[in-house]
């Protein structure tokens, strides 16, 4: 078992800034910052996708980088994802880490096959002897208004898959620390980044430590009583909204960043839900076999007697993700969490 | 020779023995001989020795499978030339992807044979430490590990190893027919040919995709799909193990000395059931069997050994020796493994702590114990770290 060292990043870039390592930051560029902090720290560091050098990749995550560290370690690939996932695995063998741009959520169907049966296999098949630490990085989620296949959420696909690790970052400190502690992880991690999120500013610590922490553990976004309502990725800032409605009704709400899918931080959300008696579950993805149905029942057995209500989940439909007329009404809103909340108070 | 893609002679194959175990000496191969005369009595000697073992492997897992002992096997009789001449080229750094069915070439790499048994008895998933034999554990999703060993040779490169055809690095991926039709294949070798990354191809076309021939799979001969990607290919009598040696050296001194993949169409034949749980009576003739047993690797090369003047009575009865020694070896070792104990199945899950297999594998203990805790699946026994 290996255990990751602490480690500290001092500040990249030359602006000879006041004392402070906070910078306002976008998601998008946070991930980059990230990118660029890992592979400064560690040489075997790399990136693979398509579009990633000189363009910067089509949403401009991985700008600069090929630049900085050169087409040794910032790879355009030949277009297969298949390709991009297998060539990985064998440069994990040989000890590099790897860390792949799918270039939109809908296009990771082609190495499915590499990231369930290779990536998520290899340790376990060696008894422990080969450690693949790859990174697949996925914009995902809707709210673009794009075409199809550029807006879905296949999340609960991987983390149903045993070896792989699934996070999501939601602010753009968590992005930049959470892709830091991807890449140092051992294990291979699906990196979900919340494209309509991308554009999201806040401040982020350059120095913030790189652990393993965001890989495992929740977080209190917002502390609150009467409700808990459990999110992850683009839902957070939904679950935010919601709680600022609720709190003008006189409710409060705690929101509870899952951050990782797989493991989910079961700790964490029995704890908020102990002490609200009430759980919601919001995530973009189709409700149906998703994640919200893995919390509630882990909810329901952990925290049956404190339970005022029912857990509720709100998400995707059963349904291909909408075009994007009618995303807006497929994607949970606020107006839908707040339903949902007037549910759980009706009991 | 008349092949069921429909091919013949015609198809250029290099060849430097006979069936009959004479020296062929057609035009133009004259390097590849030169490479071949490079090895002496002991390393031809050797690469016989290698092949009879491995068939002997064979014969004691394919008996072993039908005491019951193991769950399948995939025998690799009529492939030995190929596979011990191909392995007999690789340097001790380079690096092995092979499929499922590449005994003869885990033979030559040293892996233990009760180790090799260990995935057929279905008491390990792999086997062996493949950084131990600079060899990969079996690959079963068809086509998968060829990915692996152009991203291996890709590292390779990165690594900066000096480009020299012996101190180099190469990496070789086996595959068969089949395989070739796989999309992951075909990606290896684009991704291969843009990095002229050092890896070899080697395929071994022995005709059968389980029941469906190669005509299934291709319309041409399977080498020219290697040189459509750009890469250097060539087709060999893949029951000449000199041929096999001499063309796969040649191939992995490119990769070693930094002048990109190639790819090898070793042409064979599965003498053998696909597996043990298959009835090849069902599409094959007894006849196609029975012309290409007359075509027997092992043999083609005793009958030179033999004109030579290399393999005498002494050498055979050691053979012999070392193949009852593999039998004992497998029959006493193969029995003794049993997988480990149950909950060991929640080990090498993850490289570092996962809540979900922790809470799992602590409530499958105690469950174990006679004392499970009422809740199953809830809290991790460990969250590493907390929210900052
Ligand atoms: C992706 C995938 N599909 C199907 C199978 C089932 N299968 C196992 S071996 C085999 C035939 C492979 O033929 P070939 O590539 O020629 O190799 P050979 O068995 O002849 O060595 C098939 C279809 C598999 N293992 N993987
Ligand atoms: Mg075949």
């Amino acid at each position: 078992m290996t255990t990751m060292a602490e480690r500290t990043h001092t500040t990249s870039g030359s602006a000879p800034e006041a004392a402070s390592s906070t910078k306002t930051l976008t998601l998008g560029k946070a991930v980059n910052e990230g990118l660029r902090a890992a592979m400064r720290h560690d040489d075997k560091v790399m990136l693979m996708g398509e579009d990633i050098g000189p363009l910067g990749g089509v949403f401009r995550v991985t700008d600069g980088l090929q630049a900085e560290f050169g087409e040794q370690r910032v790879v355009d690939t030949p277009l297969a994802e298949s390709g991009i996932v297998g060539t990985a695995i064998g440069l994990a063998m040989r000890g590099y880490r790897p860390v792949c741009e799918i270039q939109f959520d809908g296009f990771v169907f082609p190495a499915f096959n590499q990231i369930t049966t290779q990536l998520a296999k290899m340790h376990n098949r060696t008894r422990g002897a080969v450690s693949v630490p790859v990174v697949i990085r996925i914009p995902y989620g809707g709210g673009i208004g794009a075409v199809e296949h550029h807006s879905e959420s296949p999340e609960a696909l991987f983390a149903h898959t045993a070896g792989l690790r699934v996070v999501s970052p939601s602010s753009p400190q968590d992005a930049y620390t959470m892709i830091q502690e991807a890449i140092a992880c051992p294990d291979p991690v699906v990196f979900f980044e919340p494209k309509g999120r991308y554009w999201t500013k806040g401040p982020v610590d350059l120095d913030a430590p790189v652990g393993s922490a965001t890989l495992n553990s929740a977080h209190v976004v917002r502390a609150g009583t009467d409700v808990t309502l459990v999110a992850y990725g683009p839902s957070v800032e939904t679950a935010v909204k919601t709680a600022d409605a609720l709190a003008a009704e006189g409710r409060s709400a705690e929101v509870l960043d899952l951050r990782a899918v797989s493991p989910i931080d079961t700790a964490a959300v029995v704890a908020s839900v102990r002490k609200t008696g009430r759980c919601i579950v919001i995530h973009e993805a189709p409700v149906f076999f998703g994640a919200g149905a893995e919390i509630a029942a882990r909810v329901t057995e952990e925290c049956f007697y404190a339970l005022e209500a029912p857990v509720l989940r709100v998400g995707g439909f059963h349904t291909p993700y909408p075009v994007a007329k009618h995303e807006r009404e497929y994607l949970p809103s606020v107006d839908r969490v707040l339903d949902a909340v007037d549910r759980a108070f009706a009991h | 020779m008349t092949t069921t893609n429909g091919s013949n002679e015609a198809i250029p194959t290099l060849q430097l023995l006979d069936p009959q175990g004479n020296r062929a000496t057609t035009r133009g191969t004259k390097g590849y001989r030169d490479r071949a005369a490079a090895l002496t009595p002991e390393d031809l000697r050797g690469m016989y020795r290698d092949m009879v073992l491995t068939r002997r492997f064979d014969e004691e897992a394919t008996s072993l499978q039908r005491q019951g002992e193991l769950a399948l096997y995939a025998p690799s009789r009529g492939q030995e030339a190929a596979q011990v001449g191909s392995a007999y080229a690789l340097r001790p750094q380079d690096f092995v992807f092979p499929s499922y069915r590449e005994h003869g070439v885990l033979q030559v790499r040293g892996v233990d044979p009760v180790d090799r048994l260990r995935f057929f008895r279905g008491s390990d998933h792999g086997g062996w430490d493949p950084n131990e034999h600079n060899a990969g554990v079996y690959s079963v999703v068809i086509g998968a590990h060829t990915l692996h060993a152009t991203g291996y040779a890709m590292g390779v490169q990165r690594d900066g190893t000096p480009h020299d055809k012996r101190d180099g690095t190469a990496v070789i991926a086996y595959f068969g027919d089949g395989a070739t039709s796989q999309g992951d294949v075909n990606e290896a070798m684009v991704f291969a040919a843009v990095n002229n990354a050092p890896v070899v191809f080697f395929l071994q076309n022995n005709q059968w995709a389980i029941s469906e021939p190669t005509i299934r799979q291709t319309k041409i001969p399977l080498y020219q799909r290697g040189a459509a990607f750009g890469l250097p290919s060539l087709r060999v009598d893949g029951n000449d193990v000199l041929a096999v040696y001499a063309a796969t050296q040649e191939a992995l001194e490119r990769a070693r000395m930094g002048e990109g993949p190639s790819f090898i169409e070793a042409y064979t034949y599965r003498m053998g059931a696909h597996t043990t749980s298959d009835d090849p009576t069902r599409y094959r003739t007894s006849e196609q069997e029975e012309e290409w047993r007359g075509r027997d690797p092992i043999d083609r090369l005793a009958a030179y050994l033999r004109a030579e003047g290399e393999l005498d009575e002494a050498f055979e009865a050691q053979v012999k020796a070392a193949g009852d020694e593999i039998g004992a070896h497998l029959r006493t070792g193969v029995r003794a493994l049993d997988g480990g104990a149950p909950v060991s199945t929640f080990d090498h899950v993850y490289a570092t702590p996962h809540g979900v297999v922790s809470a799992e594998r602590a409530w499958y203990e105690a469950y174990e114990a006679g004392d499970p805790p009422a809740q199953q699946y809830a809290i991790a026994e460990t969250t590493q770290g907390g929210a900052r």
